[in-house]
């Protein structure tokens, strides 16, 4: 029961696990007639990576648009750092700390790498119109400022060679990494991956890996993140939410969850 | 070989991020405002003023107002025309009310209405996208157009039905009426242009043109990253309309003389979709190539078979423009929807490495 405890706690890898950061209490989703999440409650920790996993169809992604305000459930709470969360458009919810990535990449296609991740910035950027049509003052100083925060996170990743690139002609793995650069700029509290790896060969699944731990571990960001490389979640996560049906079917440590006999029957599949 | 850029170092993002990273391009700028503000005007003649420059400085200017509704916040249009019949018929209004009102600040003002009247047939772009957007803003078109034919009041209940501009001058100079000279008029449209466009440029290299670039690309990505899409585009139809108000205002003011409610109609709305299509959508540049485009077609259809002994008549010339600039825009369409300002950016970056091909 050591992860129900509300104290915080240092892993084997030396990372410290803080207190739980976002509560979802008893979730409820539906779409008309259809339950895409039922009843699910889990929390988040603050700095560990949790991971959603489960079969197509299972609700994870719904799950995920969920935290980041994209859809209300009709029953259920959103507790967030300590508070009930109300319902929220989900600019307000990037806006408190909450960047995500997609399973289908959504990068702006007409602009460069550069201006892609600073986009990752606006909410930290508030000059006025007037101030930004003059390129004067505030709004001059706050380019270059988040210029340079930018500019770390393309280091970061490694992908400075092409920041003046459009988004458009780089090759699918290099995207997905704009993609996690452009989160990343917004210094997020909570990192929404879905699926970071779909599609990718080993090569790039293994930098991807490299990059969220190095994320999680250098700037101490909590990750919650959609996968379906077994593989790869067990390696990468701290606790495991196994979904099916829209049902919480299984929670807790990896090994917990490999060795749980409802994940291996929705994995291996049993008449139902 | 000109373009070279090996050698010009950036140590500060503020060097990085200027307006002309390319030194040759601030070169050559300089170069065309030369031209802009000295060589043409001074040996420009009435004829060259009246059909070619003033009109391409208007048109520009219009263009570059649906270009940031269009081109960067990706929200179609076609009611251009009837905004710029509301910055004109504003424009009116102040100066007969009050007749000391200096007509730069005329001018600027009437941009405002048109400000307002956008972001009213905006309201529905947070529901409504593409086409059906460009419904909507052909609603605005064609009420505008009724109101200003039944409004007695926008026009002082003249028997006419049309606006008359009187004389004014701006310290001292007559700009306006049937007293000012095509110099002065143009050296007004060039402050007022050139004004509006340095703020377009740095509006839109910014955080408020990503966030507008954001909205047209996906708009749903934008939201979850922290754009209040609502705010976005109201914002672009609000500096839109007010660019393509002032447009209107100048239009009337300083190269028609007068209008009638049907000068706003839906052609003038086309034409300047037009010049920003085949100039480029998401650019500054392409609005003034396209101007210039459409503006001297014509002209040059006109004059140039006389110059070398064919005789075409002028219903024949304005045909055959139709019918070019028709093909035009299907070309642009298909081969290159980013249109001129795309070619110029794919020869610039040729001549940037050139002679190497990479």
């Amino acid at each position: 029961m050591n992860d129900m405890s509300p104290e915080s706690y240092v892993t084997a890898d030396g990372r410290t696990i803080g207190n739980v950061v976002m509560d979802m209490r008893d979730i409820t989703l539906k779409f008309g007639g259809v339950t895409a999440i039922k009843d699910i409650s889990f929390d988040i920790r603050e700095g560990e990576i949790r991971a959603i996993i489960g079969p197509n169809g299972a609700g994870k992604s719904s799950m995920l648009n969920v935290i980041s305000g994209f859809y209300t459930p009709q029953i259920g709470e959103i507790w967030y750092r300590g508070k009930k969360r109300p319902p929220m458009k989900p600019y307000q919810v990037a806006r408190q700390g909450i960047a995500r990535t997609f399973q289908n990449i959504a990068l702006f296609e007409g602009m460069t790498v550069l201006d892609n991740v600073m986009t990752g910035r606006l909410t930290h950027m508030n000059a006025s119109v007037i101030s930004q049509a003059l390129w004067w003052g505030k709004a001059q100083a706050e380019e270059i400022e988040n210029r340079e925060k930018v500019e770390k996170v393309i280091d970061f990743l490694e992908i400075q060679n092409i920041r003046k690139t459009p988004v458009g002609r780089l090759p699918y793995g290099l995207k997905k990494r704009v993609e996690l650069a452009r989160a990343l700029a917004a210094d997020p509290q909570i990192l929404l991956l879905d699926e970071p790896m779909a599609g990718m060969n080993v090569e790039e699944k293994e930098d991807m890996s490299r990059f969220i731990l190095d994320v999680n571990d250098e700037f101490g960001t909590t990750i919650v993140l959609i996968e379906h490389d077994m593989g790869v979640v067990m390696d990468l996560s701290d606790r495991v939410v196994v979904m099916d049906y829209g049902k919480k079917i299984g929670d807790g440590a990896p090994d917990d969850v490999r060795n749980n006999q409802a994940v291996i029957d929705a994995y291996l599949g049993v008449s139902h | 070989m000109l373009y070279r850029i090996a050698g010009q170092f950036k140590t500060s993002y503020q060097k990085d991020q200027a307006l002309f990273p390319v030194q040759q391009d601030a070169w050559l700028l300089g170069i065309i405002l030369l031209f802009a503000w000295l060589i043409l005007p001074l040996t420009a003649s009435e004829f060259v003023f009246q059909t070619l420059l003033i009109p391409v400085l208007i048109y520009a200017l219009a263009a570059t107002g649906l270009n940031i509704l269009t081109g960067y916040a990706g929200q179609l249009s076609l009611g251009t025309g009837a905004f710029m019949g509301v910055g004109a018929y504003a424009c009116y209004k102040m100066v007969t009310i009050f007749p000391d009102l200096n007509l730069f600040i005329a001018v600027l003002l009437s941009g405002t209405f048109s400000a307002m009247v956008g972001v009213a047939f905006g309201l529905p772009s947070l529901r409504i996208k593409g086409f059906y957007l460009a419904i909507a803003t052909l609603a605005a078109q064609f009420f505008l157009i009724w109101l200003f034919e039944k409004w007695a009041w926008l026009y002082n209940y003249n028997a006419s039905g049309a606006i008359q501009v009187p004389n004014l001058d701006v310290f001292g100079i007559a700009v306006a009426g049937p007293l000012a000279t095509s110099m002065a008029q143009y050296y007004f449209i060039l402050i007022v242009v050139t004004l509006i466009t340095v703020l377009v440029i740095n509006l839109t290299r910014g955080n408020q043109g990503r966030i507008w670039k954001a909205t047209r690309d996906m708009d749903i990505a934008a939201e979850l990253i922290g754009i209040n899409l609502l705010k976005s585009k109201l914002m672009a139809f609000a500096v839109s309309s007010y660019i393509v108000g002032v447009a209107g205002a100048m239009f009337v003011f300083l190269w028609r003389g007068a209008a009638e409610p049907n000068l706003f109609d839906i052609e003038l709305s086309f034409r300047v979709l037009f010049i920003a299509i085949i100039g480029g959508l998401g650019s500054i540049l392409g609005n003034w190539l396209g101007a210039i485009l459409i503006v001297a077609l014509p002209v040059i259809l006109n004059t140039v078979p006389g110059v070398v002994g064919l005789e075409i008549k002028s219903a024949t010339v304005e045909h055959i423009n139709v019918m070019i600039i028709g093909a035009l825009i299907i070309f642009f369409l298909i081969v290159e929807p980013h249109g001129l300002a795309r070619l110029w950016a794919l020869i610039r970056e040729k001549l940037l490495i050139w002679p190497f091909p990479h």
